[in-house]
């Protein structure tokens, strides 16, 4: 097989690659794990001082860091049952033989490409917006208070826009699994008398379980990592309601200039995102046939 | 599909599919909608097409903000990042697909797991490394960020498409006595062509909407659309209509081109998990 010559010409060609990579990975973060060390604020340059594992005992203890842990929960945890359950549902329809298919399917996946300040901007300006959004219109119309999204639910809100721009991803990835379905088996549990739901329960379900999970951690990743839905919107207020770990460690670092408290929230941030990064490459490593 | 269904239930699907694929579609098409209205009737009154339609608000985005720099800036940093991220994830994909070694499986996955890395884990230094380079807020050092940070998804992505082509070939090849040069030239390039083109098409979506980075390493100078559109966040008097058409302008091109790239996005973004 590979001749000496070919494997190193293979070395050869990866490298570049794996160099960048590493450095990408490795640099940033020993710099920010030594920051996390350090006393350092932007604005006393020139006082850093080493002080052990303060930052984390501050940030860790602050009450922002469990407010803002919390919100990262519910954001990723909102987000993903919406977008699960409705891309389940959605994939299940266009499934359907139906005329324009394709159109329905390219008017489902289309918000997938708006950029998120673009989306958190309409939302929050023609739709939540309670004198000039549509939403405050239709209250209007019917005579009622017009809701104040930002003020009286701005987590809901964030997860609602966050929510929009994912279920098309969710709605793709499960319709695919679901059209890789063998449709003999399904037409011989019809036959045989099988209910709609016990087909979907005992057949399709089964079937999906996979994709799901990828669809779970994948969105995951990203979920963990909002920000600019919440830069454009509430900034992370009132107070710290819908500030999830990485708006508190952008306006430590750099709303605060605390780049010692902000490094530490960083880390963490870090760890935590590497438990979810095992479970997703567990799953990506399985189906690895080398 | 074999099953067949009656008239009725195909209508009954039909409608409803339709009818939840607008309500979907709905924001984009608002925002659409509300770039051709004047700023008075864009808050005043949810009108469908009983209004005045105006290109106003497109000459007023475009000529009163430098709304060509921004866009250029998103050419530039979109297509810049791809490019350098195929130039470096070629040879690589290239090499892990045709000379696996027992590292290979390792190593994809360990590139894998640095997209994985949440970016405010390294925001701190970066914006200091970028601070004290001066490479903040140009063009160069966020071609080079999103380079990095998209290169394991070009390397795991070219490498699904390069595996799906029978490497008999190559030997074939070898066998007649092709030399290095030759056999990529004749050989492998026409038949990676198209899975580097999709690619390059996922990845340029998904830098053209990168939205932490942009937001963050950047401000008048180098801010790509997605930055200058969060602008609006903070606005001055009536914008509602002026903000319509600048995000407009801003979708536009990567909807488009979306549309196209449905099986990439799912090969892309599952990495070929899910085909």
């Amino acid at each position: 097989m590979a001749t000496d010559h070919s494997r190193a010409t293979a070395r050869l060609m990866v490298s570049p690659a794996v160099l960048l990579l590493l450095a990408w990975m490795i640099v940033p973060l020993a710099m920010t794990l030594y920051f996390s060390l350090l006393r350092y604020n932007l604005l006393s340059p020139g006082t850093e001082s080493f002080t052990g594992l303060d930052n984390y005992a501050y940030f860790l203890t602050d009450p922002a860091f469990f407010e803002a842990l919390g919100n990262t929960l519910l954001l990723v945890g909102g987000v993903l049952l919406i977008t699960i359950t409705g891309g389940v549902l959605l994939a299940l329809l266009l499934d359907q033989p139906i005329w324009g298919q394709g159109i329905v399917r390219i008017l489902v996946i289309a918000p997938f490409f708006v950029m998120p300040t673009v989306s958190a901007l309409v939302w929050k300006n023609f739709f939540m917006d309670p004198v000039n959004g549509l939403f405050g219109h239709a209250a209007k119309a019917l005579g009622v208070a017009p809701f104040e999204f930002f003020s009286q639910a701005p987590l809901f809100s964030i997860i609602l826009i966050v929510a929009w721009q994912w279920l098309p991803f969710a709605t793709l990835i499960l319709l695919t699994a679901i059209q890789s379905l063998d449709s003999e088996q399904l037409e011989a549990s019809e036959m045989d008398g099988a209910s709609a739901f016990s087909r979907f329960r005992h057949i399709i379900l089964p079937h999906l379980a996979r994709a799901i999970t990828v669809v779970i951690l994948i969105q995951t990743i990203f979920l963990l990592s909002i920000f600019a839905e919440i830069l454009v919107t509430t900034g992370g207020g009132p107070g710290y309601a819908s500030t999830n770990l990485t708006y508190l460690v952008y306006a430590q670092s750099l709303l605060q200039f605390d780049v010692g408290g902000g490094s530490a929230g960083g880390i963490v941030a870090v760890v935590l995102a590497n438990i979810v990064a095992i479970f997703l490459m567990r799953m990506v490593g399985k189906n690895l046939d080398l | 599909m074999a099953r067949e269904a009656t008239v009725g239930t195909k209508i009954l699907w039909t409608s409803l599919a339709w009818g939840i694929g607008l309500l979907i579609f709905f924001p984009i098409f608002w925002t659409i909608l509300t770039s051709f209205k004047s700023e008075a009737e864009a808050v005043s009154s949810p009108a469908l097409w009983d209004f005045d339609w105006t290109l106003a608000n497109y000459t007023t985005v475009t000529e009163r903000s430098p709304y060509f720099l921004h866009f250029t800036n998103s050419v530039v940093i979109s297509l810049g990042s791809t490019l350098l991220a195929i130039l470096i994830g070629v040879p690589a994909a290239w090499a892990m697909a045709f000379s696996p070694t027992r590292k290979t499986r390792g190593l994809l996955l360990w590139m894998l797991s640095t997209k994985m890395l949440p970016p405010v884990g390294v925001l701190v230094p970066l914006y200091l490394l970028f601070r004290d380079t001066g490479l903040l807020d140009t063009r160069t050092g966020l071609v080079l960020v999103l380079t990095l940070v998209n290169l394991p998804i070009v390397v795991w992505m070219l490498f699904t498409y390069f595996r799906e082509i029978p490497g008999e070939i190559l030997e074939a090849a070898r066998m007649d006595g092709a030399n290095l040069k030759s056999e990529i030239l004749h050989v492998l390039t026409p038949m990676a062509l198209p899975g580097i083109a999709s690619t390059m098409l996922l990845n340029v979506i998904l830098a053209w909407n990168e939205a932490f980075w942009t937001l963050n390493l950047t401000a008048a100078k180098a801010a790509p659309l997605t930055a200058f559109i969060a602008s609006y966040s903070s606005p001055e008097g009536l914008f509602y209509a002026k903000l319509s058409a600048a995000s407009t302008m801003a979708i536009a091109p990567v909807l488009i081109l979306g549309w196209f790239s449905q099986k990439q996005l799912v090969r892309g973004l599952t990495f070929g998990a899910v085909k």
